[in-house]
């Protein structure tokens, strides 16, 4: 069941720019397990669209089958959400943002809904640009149907079981920038501070965003020896550098020495500044993320932070060629030729 | 049997047998369109194979005066132009027929049949004689058997010349080296043989307004009148096409002129999982989207259509039904997704259906298809068949009414939802009519928000595992398929009131060949009632036809008599006066095979 949270409103709560409180970016009480990293990465969303100034129900909220695709009814109640069938988000969210471009899309997958049953279509909604913001709420299994393996579980991670992962790990991350994502994050659903910009940064990208944030599943792979549990996450988190997001109009103030900052602007105009940053990797070059990844694997490091950014993205409808005005609120006039026309067609049939 | 009522003036078959990938399609075409345009009904099939080149491919025209036009059986004049199907095009030759071949080289002994005539014409020798070109050589034969043709069977030489004029406009030096072809093959029958056969063409009057077109074109043509703005897919035979003519059509007629951009959108998806996926997320954000496939595309898009009925989503899905199980026979037709759609997905589902039988009927029904979607916010199923998908049929012209509005269905506005006097509820029955109010995302910022999801829920679409809710929530699908059953295309009937106790039931690429076999019975003395579905739900009148009847037959073209089965099981119908007749070959029914089925049976009784 879910428990609609009582609407009252503090007087005193502070108020975004569009006067919109904390509170009218949350959902329906959470039904997951205690201490499940899913629901900090629903906070982490409250927050960035509270701060981010988005209107709520500018928002499509989608998502798949399993305990994570269950979050958007935790988050944004204001907000139209779909919850689909079982690693089929993506091309409910390639309809949806086809027939309306003026939204914010807001997809949320499992590990096992994206990496398994959904590659098909995880696959294939990162290499057609579609402007979305994906988050996987990666637990490196089924928590839903109750712990198995999933294809993100690293090779040898030991299961509550006891049993050890046969198959090598799926990296959405690697793979993703492989298939030319324009946009890729990881996170772990435990350091806010970096998630919060990090969905923020993603939904000021023209094109495919994705997150992948490390949300350990505590019913089911919390135990000693996964390589999802929170203290395993916490101990081999390598942030690449410090992150703040700067939105559009908001003043810049520097904490930092240039030189150790890099300050990549969005599309909109917002900021996005790395901080701190590991100099041997540039969010804009491709092959310096590859690498950085493939060493960071082998030192059994789980890097997290902004891995890459194409400025030049080109998404979806640019490529299609498709008219500003959002499809679905065409005009009859637009859409029907008429009679006139059909008259010259069916005489060109004769 | 009923073949010897025929005459010999404007009724007979000709099929040509080709290799696929040499051209011969256009010749093949020129030649039925001739007949056309003389103003004789013809109805032209492909028989190809799953294949780009090399294998044998027919083409099939039949002829005729009375205006039938499903397939008849028995070949008249056979233009054999494949060596390697030489053999059995000879033995399908009915008895009396002519074998046209090219004479360049000596036929086989073992081709040569007492009963059938002869009509060599070395076309090779002319093409080799008269052009350098390999490539020539190759297209001009066909064009060589046209003008053959076109006098063994009194074709007039000045409809094959407009015609190839507006086949070749902006290319006019094609022109005339086409119109020596024909004088080359009009020529050699001339001086050899004499003609025309006693089988021939007359100009007549008989064909008006109508227009020669293949159901998948107008479809998508429908499609885009209908107003879908998003469409995605993926490519199978035999759907391929009316996403395609979908796409030219847009191209020419849905491009801003002032910005030069598309007031549409087109997905080649990874899957049809994808592709209906993608249509669903259109639709459930207020475009109309659809897409198209045939029966293996189904089996996938099944989870989705659960979805779409439970979450109560418009959808609309075209199906050009083809061969199954499984891969089947992928370029043969059938009618055997019937069960397979009306009951799409798992659990308790019912899908609204469609039955169009002519390229006017899938342009029309596109269009109804939409405002159905949308008016019953569930996916609507257009099922049609590779036989009306691919081939082109002789139809009545499209028609559209400016006035026609598109029926959106039951959407809040902003305004609506801000003056709302009563909690809102996406799934609540306000009207009665088991169909609610839905609202499309960013209507409203404070109003309307909603979580569509495909596990249970209540009125206010939250989740819920109540029983009762959810026993509510299915009978009131129950309840819109009733209100589905008001809107739905009515049945046609082809009689006025009960004219006899025999009733036969057919529905889509059936209809042409059951009522030849209509005409054929009464011929022969038994008049039968006729009804033809256009749509599922059944209402009334589907029930009270059957009920009206002795004995029904029910006509299809799939071996497990899925319409009759899906009659008898919505309408609670005594299965026993239900009678089969089922032709399941890959080959569109004739009505020679109906008539023949009818009689068998009405004898045995
Ligand atoms: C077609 C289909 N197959 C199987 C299931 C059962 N199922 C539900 S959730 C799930 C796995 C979810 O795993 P993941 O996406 O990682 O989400 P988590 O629960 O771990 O957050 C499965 C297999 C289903 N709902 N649908
Ligand atoms: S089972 Fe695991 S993933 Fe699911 S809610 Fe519980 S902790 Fe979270
Ligand atoms: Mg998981």
């Amino acid at each position: 069941m879910s428990y609609i949270k009582p609407k009252f409103h503090h007087p005193l709560l502070p108020k975004n720019k569009l006067g919109y409180t904390r509170k009218d970016y949350e959902g329906s009480i959470s039904t997951l397990c205690a201490g499940c990293g899913h629901d900090s990465i629903s906070a982490a969303i409250v927050e960035a669209c509270y701060e981010l100034n988005v209107e709520p129900h500018k928002v499509a909220k989608l998502s798949g089958i399993g305990c994570s695709s269950k979050t958007p009814a935790y988050f944004l109640s204001n907000s139209h959400g779909f919850n689909s069938v079982h690693g089929r988000m993506p091309s409910i969210a390639t309809g949806a943002n086809l027939a309306n471009c003026d939204l914010v899309y807001l997809g949320v997958s499992g590990d096992g809904d994206s990496a398994s049953i959904g590659m098909g279509q995880f696959v294939h909604v990162v290499r057609r640009n579609l402007n979305m913001v994906y988050i996987v709420m990666n637990n490196g299994c089924y928590g839903l149907t109750k712990g198995q393996d999933s294809a993100t579980a690293d090779r040898g991670s030991i299961s509550k079981g006891g049993d050890a992962t046969l198959f090598e790990g799926i990296d959405l991350c690697s793979l993703a920038i492989e298939l030319g994502a324009t946009f890729v994050a990881q996170s772990f659903s435990g350091d806010k501070a970096q998630l919060v910009p990090l969905i923020e940064a993603a939904m000021s990208h023209q094109g495919f965003a994705l997150i992948n944030v490390l949300s350990p599943c505590v019913t089911f792979n919390n135990n000693p020896g996964s390589t999802k549990s929170y203290e395993y996450v916490r101990e081999h988190n390598e942030a690449l550098a410090g992150i703040d997001f700067i939105p559009v109009g908001d003043e810049i103030t520097t904490n930092y020495n240039e030189g150790e900052r890099v300050e990549v602007t969005m599309h909109d105009g917002s900021v996005l500044r790395l901080n701190k940053l590991d100099h041997t990797w540039d969010p804009q070059d491709k092959l310096s993320i590859i690498a950085a990844l493939k060493k960071s694997q082998q030192a059994h490091e789980i890097l997290t932070g902004l891995l890459y950014i194409d400025r030049t993205s080109v998404p979806l409808h640019t490529m299609l060629n498709t008219t500003e005005t959002p499809l679905n609120q065409l005009k009859e006039d637009q859409l029907c030729p008429g009679s006139k026309v059909l008259e010259g067609i069916n005489a060109g049939l004769r | 049997m009923f073949s010897s009522t025929m005459s010999s003036i404007n009724d007979f078959v000709v099929r040509f047998a080709n290799v696929n990938g040499t051209g011969s399609a256009s010749a093949n075409l020129l030649f039925a369109k001739s007949i056309f345009r003389m103003g004789v009904p013809i109805a032209p099939k492909n028989i190809f194979p799953s294949n780009i080149q090399g294998l044998p491919t027919w083409y099939e025209v039949r002829v005729s005066e009375k205006g039938y036009l499903g397939r008849r059986a028995g070949i008249d004049l056979m233009v054999s132009m494949n060596p390697q199907s030489m053999k059995k095009d000879v033995e399908s030759v009915r008895p009396g027929g002519y074998f046209f071949y090219d004479s360049t080289k000596p036929l086989q002994e073992s081709f040569i049949r007492e009963d059938i005539h002869y009509i060599g014409v070395p076309l090779m020798e002319i093409c080799n004689r008269e052009y350098t070109d390999a490539r020539q050589k190759q297209l001009f034969k066909n064009i060589v058997y046209v003008g053959a043709l076109a006098v063994l069977l009194s074709i007039e030489f000045e409809v094959l010349e407009t015609l190839l004029k507006e086949q070749f406009k902006g290319k006019e030096k094609l022109v005339a080296p086409n119109v020596k072809a024909l004088n080359l093959g009009a020529d050699y029958i001339r001086e050899h043989y004499s003609f025309p056969l006693d089988f021939h063409v007359e100009r007549r009057d008989l064909v008006g307004d109508m227009i020669l077109i293949d159901g998948n074109s107008a479809a998508g043509l429908g499609a885009v009148y209908a107003g879908a703005s998003v469409v995605s897919w993926y490519p199978i035979t035999p759907s391929t096409s009316l996403v395609s003519a979908f796409e030219e059509y847009a191209r020419e007629l849905r491009v801003d002129p002032v910005t030069g951009k598309n007031n549409y959108a087109i997905v080649q998806a990874e899957d049809e999982l994808s592709a209906i996926g993608m249509a669903i997320g259109a639709n459930w954000n207020g475009a109309r989207s659809f897409t198209a496939t045939s029966g293996p595309g189904v089996s996938l898009m099944s989870e989705f259509l659960g979805l779409a009925y439970y979450a109560e989503i418009p959808v609309v899905l075209v199906d050009v039904q083809r061969a199954g199980p499984s891969t089947g026979m992928p370029t043969r037709t059938q009618q055997s997704d019937i069960l397979s759609a009306a009951y799409a997905s798992h659990g308790d589902t019912k899908q609204v259906l469609l039955f169009p039988s002519t390229p006017k009927e899938c342009f029309d029904m596109m269009a109804d298809a939409f405002d159905l979607a949308e008016q019953l916010q569930t996916p609507v199923i257009m099922l049609t068949d590779l036989d009306l998908g691919m081939n082109d049929n002789l139809s009545a012209p499209f028609q559209w009414d400016d006035a026609r509005a598109y029926q959106r269905g039951k959407v809040l506005s902003a305004e609506e939802l801000e003056n709302a006097k009563t909690r809102w509820g996406r799934y609540l029955d306000i009207d009665g009519d088991g169909v609610p109010y839905r609202t499309l995302p960013g209507t409203h910022p404070t109003k309307g928000a909603y979580f569509t999801r495909g596990t249970s829920h209540d009125e206010y679409a939250v989740y819920s595992e109540d029983s009762d809710t959810y026993v509510r929530i299915m009978e009131r699908l129950l309840v819109k398929l009733n209100t589905a059953k008001k809107l739905v295309p009515a049945p046609e009937f082809y009689q006025d009131g009960k004219q006899s106790d025999t009733g036969i039931v057919f529905i889509g690429t059936t209809t042409h060949s059951a009522r030849e076999s209509l005409d054929q019975l009464k011929a022969q003395g038994i008049p039968c009632d006729a009804m033809r579905l256009r749509a599922f739900p059944f209402n009334e009148d589907v029930a009270a036809f059957i009920q009206d009847h002795d004995r029904v037959f029910v006509i299809e073209q799939n071996r497990d008599a899925q319409l009759r089965s899906l009659l008898v099981n919505e309408l609670d119908i005594n299965p026993s006066k239900m009678i089969k007749v089922l032709n399941f070959d890959g080959t569109p029914i004739t009505a020679d095979f109906i008539s023949s089925s009818i009689l068998k049976s009405l004898t045995t009784v």
